[in-house]
């Protein structure tokens, strides 16, 4: 239960991360506090848009889900389910690759470090390893 | 359990204030506005090649100009490479940044601090080369203050040179200076002081270096 409960936390943090970028984004937010860091020249490259969509907005996607799928698991009815651990552990490394493929990006392409994208990396990195150690915890089967 | 409840709500109340608070704040605008000051210094451009080229090419241009970044980072590297670094032409490029645009003044204005510390063409080729700063019309001053960092700039010196509007005079006379030469748009050029009317191509460019090179000989 621990681990899930990680896992949510984890989870807002990332969604708030995600929603804070994505907002600056679209324009909501003027300029990103980003003090020593390339925020705004990773944010306004073109690896910033991925198939006509904001990076940020999966990564709010994708948060939000997390956080639904671990709030859900830590109901009662839903604690020993294995079902949610696969899924959770299906979208955190699926997170997970994503974010490796970002960070790949702002070091070999862009050679520029967005402090934020880092947090989000860190985050969904711990997310991923948590989703992993929560799967090899759940039962063999479903109740 | 329902101590962990109030953490997530807690985390999720500051973060969303921090958000809210975020989108409450105006940015500072970039100073964007025309400032009707002649340049003091005499100030004619920044060149490209030789002194002593026979032929000069002017270009009037607006760093948020899709038209001009698109010459700047298409035709500009075959004409350095072909005329300009051959000692055939030199380049002189004057701001003329237009009103239809919120950060071009700025762009100049940027790229002009940076030619203070000697890197006026590496600013210039920032700004076009990362051209998507002039999509989102966002303010940016953060990401052009990362590009001087990115170029090894004085940042303290460069802050007081765009906080200063230091060379706001310079980008004003050059407008002023394309005005009275009659540019309406850009990028526009100026072939040893006449209109070029031809399209803005490095072959077309090359061929009428060309032709006025032998008719020098």
């Amino acid at each position: 239960m621990i681990r899930r409960q990680a896992i949510v936390l984890l989870a807002l943090v990332g969604l708030l991360v995600a929603t804070y970028l994505w907002l600056y984004k679209i324009g909501v937010l003027g300029e990103l506090q980003c003090g020593t860091g390339s925020c705004e020249y990773v944010q306004t490259s073109g690896y910033a848009q991925l198939l006509g969509l904001p990076v940020a907005l999966y990564g709010v996607a994708g948060y939000a889900t997390l956080l639904a799928l671990g709030l859900a698991g830590l109901q009662r009815r839903f604690a020993s389910d294995r079902r949610l651990s696969v899924l959770l552990a299906a979208l955190a490394t699926a997170g997970f690759g994503f974010t490796i493929y970002l960070t790949a990006i702002e070091l070999f392409v862009l050679h520029a470090i967005c402090r934020w994208c880092v947090a989000s990396a860190v985050i969904m990195s711990a997310t991923w390893v948590l989703s992993l150690a929560d799967l090899r915890r759940a039962p063999a089967t479903t109740p | 359990m329902k101590g962990f409840y109030l953490l997530l709500v807690g985390v999720a109340v500051i973060g969303g204030g921090v958000l809210w608070y975020g989108s409450q704040r105006t940015p500072a605008p970039a100073p964007s506005a025309p400032v009707a000051v002649a340049a003091a210094d005499g100030f004619r451009g920044y060149t490209l090649g030789s002194d002593s080229a026979a032929i000069e090419i002017t270009e009037y241009s607006d760093f948020e100009c899709p038209f001009c970044a698109s010459f700047a980072t298409v035709q500009m590297p075959v004409i350095r490479e072909q005329l300009i670094t051959t000692g055939k032409v030199r380049w002189r490029y004057r701001d003329f940044p237009l009103p239809t645009h919120a950060y071009s003044r700025f762009a100049a204005l940027a790229a002009q601090c940076a030619g203070e510390q000697g890197k006026f063409w590496e600013m210039h080729d920032q700004l076009f080369t990362n051209h998507q700063w002039a999509q989102t019309g966002k303010n940016p001053r953060g990401l052009f203050r990362e590009f001087a960092r990115g170029l090894g700039l004085d940042l303290d010196k460069y802050d007081a040179c765009m906080d200063g509007q230091r060379y706001a005079g310079r980008v004003q006379a050059s407008v002023q200076e394309g005005e009275a030469r009659g540019v309406k748009g850009t990028p526009s050029f100026y072939v040893n002081g006449r209109p070029y009317q031809g399209r803005s191509a490095s072959d077309d460019f090359k061929a009428l270096v060309d032709s006025l090179t032998k008719k020098h000989k």
